[in-house]
């Protein structure tokens, strides 16, 4: 599912200059299932599915698959619907250097809110 | 074409709170029973701008919101560049009182949200007998941290983090002018102010153990809380009226997050008119 972020994100130019200081390689856990996503000057380089063999990253995101479904909803239900209410709720884990992704939280809320239907 | 002017005022009044003088704005509008707005951790008088707007309101309230000192026009004490801020339940306390006894309020009516619906419930403690009603928006006991505070408040992290953070606490149905509104105040906060709030919001202004000795036969309480926020879910608010232990029904907004006055203003008045009438017919 996080395939479709490297197209909605870069297609986004507002977001995109929102990012523009943002280089970095996230790693984000669904479940068993690896992502590794690629971040250059608030593009999506790259968008890769795992398995991977020791993927380093600058920071990572780990929830469970059904999570992220919840979270990628058009209308998600009340603590599905933004990365900090997961974390809340404990659903959400976030590990490695933190700084690029709160210096940019807004950038990054945005990037995986793109998950759900455009529009939404 | 000519302005629209609102029918607000603002003032700014020189009081003492804990023995320092202060320098604190405040708006207001209205006649009647005096209705004392309290704003959010790291946000200011300005979220109150629907309710000093609102005719239905104003006909019976005086509604009057002022910034924390260190908040919105407010100005921080003289020194503070010497200190770190970091709110207490007692300051905060000592403030509210402070304000309604400068402006020489009769019985007041506070309602407060968040670290103000929080406060709200240490003033029905300690000082029932100084207000008519009190009312909670989005009221907890306590409040865990889930992210590491640090953040808000560092050189190399923009405080618009402090907007980003709390920008998840909108509720997804809310308007956008209004949350966007709401988020820029955010946006505007004095350096470490937010995180000098949320010392009280999740540190020291924890009030579990005592709820049991909060009794609304001696002054009504009334709490309202939206679904989506997850910082005080109603199942929080709901723990604050069980801790009571009867008197008090909380009501959840549908639809509403944790900011209901600023960031879905037409659909807070739907839940806070027949509150503000069964203040009103209590007399």
């Amino acid at each position: 599912m996080f395939e479709r972020l490297q197209d909605r994100v870069n297609a986004d130019t507002r977001l995109v200059r929102r990012g523009r200081l943002v280089d970095a390689v996230v790693l984000v856990g669904a479940g068993e299932t690896r992502y590794r996503l690629t971040f250059r000057a608030g593009r999506i380089e790259a968008v890769e599915k795992g398995p991977f063999v020791m993927p380093g990253c600058t920071f990572a995101l780990h929830a469970d698959a059904e999570d992220w479904d919840r979270f990628a909803e058009a209308r998600p239900a009340p603590g599905y619907h933004d990365l900090f209410a997961l974390l809340k709720r404990r659903r959400l884990r976030i590990e490695g250097n933190l700084h690029p992704f709160m210096a940019n939280l807004f950038y990054f809320k945005a990037v995986f809110a793109a998950l759900r239907p455009e529009g939404a | 074409m000519a302005a629209r002017i609102e029918p607000v005022s603002g003032h700014y009044m020189h009081l003492e709170i804990e023995g320092r003088p202060h320098r604190v704005y405040f708006e207001e509008a209205g006649e009647g029973i005096p209705l004392v707005c309290l704003h959010t951790a790291g946000a200011d008088g300005r979220q109150y701008r629907a309710i000093l707007n609102d005719p239905e309101i104003t006909r019976h309230f005086r509604v009057i919101a002022y910034d924390m000192p260190w908040h919105g026009k407010s100005s921080p004490p003289a020194g503070w560049q010497e200190e770190d801020y970091a709110l207490t339940s007692r300051a905060y306390v000592n403030q509210v009182l402070a304000v309604c006894e400068a402006l020489d309020l009769d019985r007041p009516v506070v309602m407060g949200c968040s670290i103000g619906g929080r406060i709200v419930l240490h003033l029905a403690e300690e000082y029932a007998d100084r207000f008519r009603a009190l009312i909670g928006l989005q009221s907890s006991a306590h409040v865990d941290p889930y992210y590491d505070l640090d953040w808000l408040h560092r050189p190399d992290v923009h405080g618009e983090v402090c907007a980003a953070v709390v920008s998840g606490l909108v509720a997804p149905a809310s308007p956008e002018a209004d949350r966007w509104e709401t988020l820029w105040h955010y946006c505007q906060g004095g350096p470490g102010i937010f995180k000098g709030d949320l010392h009280f919001y999740k540190i020291d202004g924890d009030i579990r153990d005592r709820l049991h000795r909060i009794d609304p036969a001696r002054c009504p309480i009334h709490l309202l809380t939206g679904e989506y926020d997850y910082s005080c879910a109603p199942e929080d608010t709901a723990e604050v009226a069980r801790g009571i232990g009867g008197g008090v029904e909380p009501v959840t907004m549908k639809d509403m997050g944790h900011f209901p006055m600023s960031e879905n203003p037409d659909a807070f008045r739907r839940y806070l008119l027949p509150v503000l009438d069964a203040i009103r017919a209590r007399g």
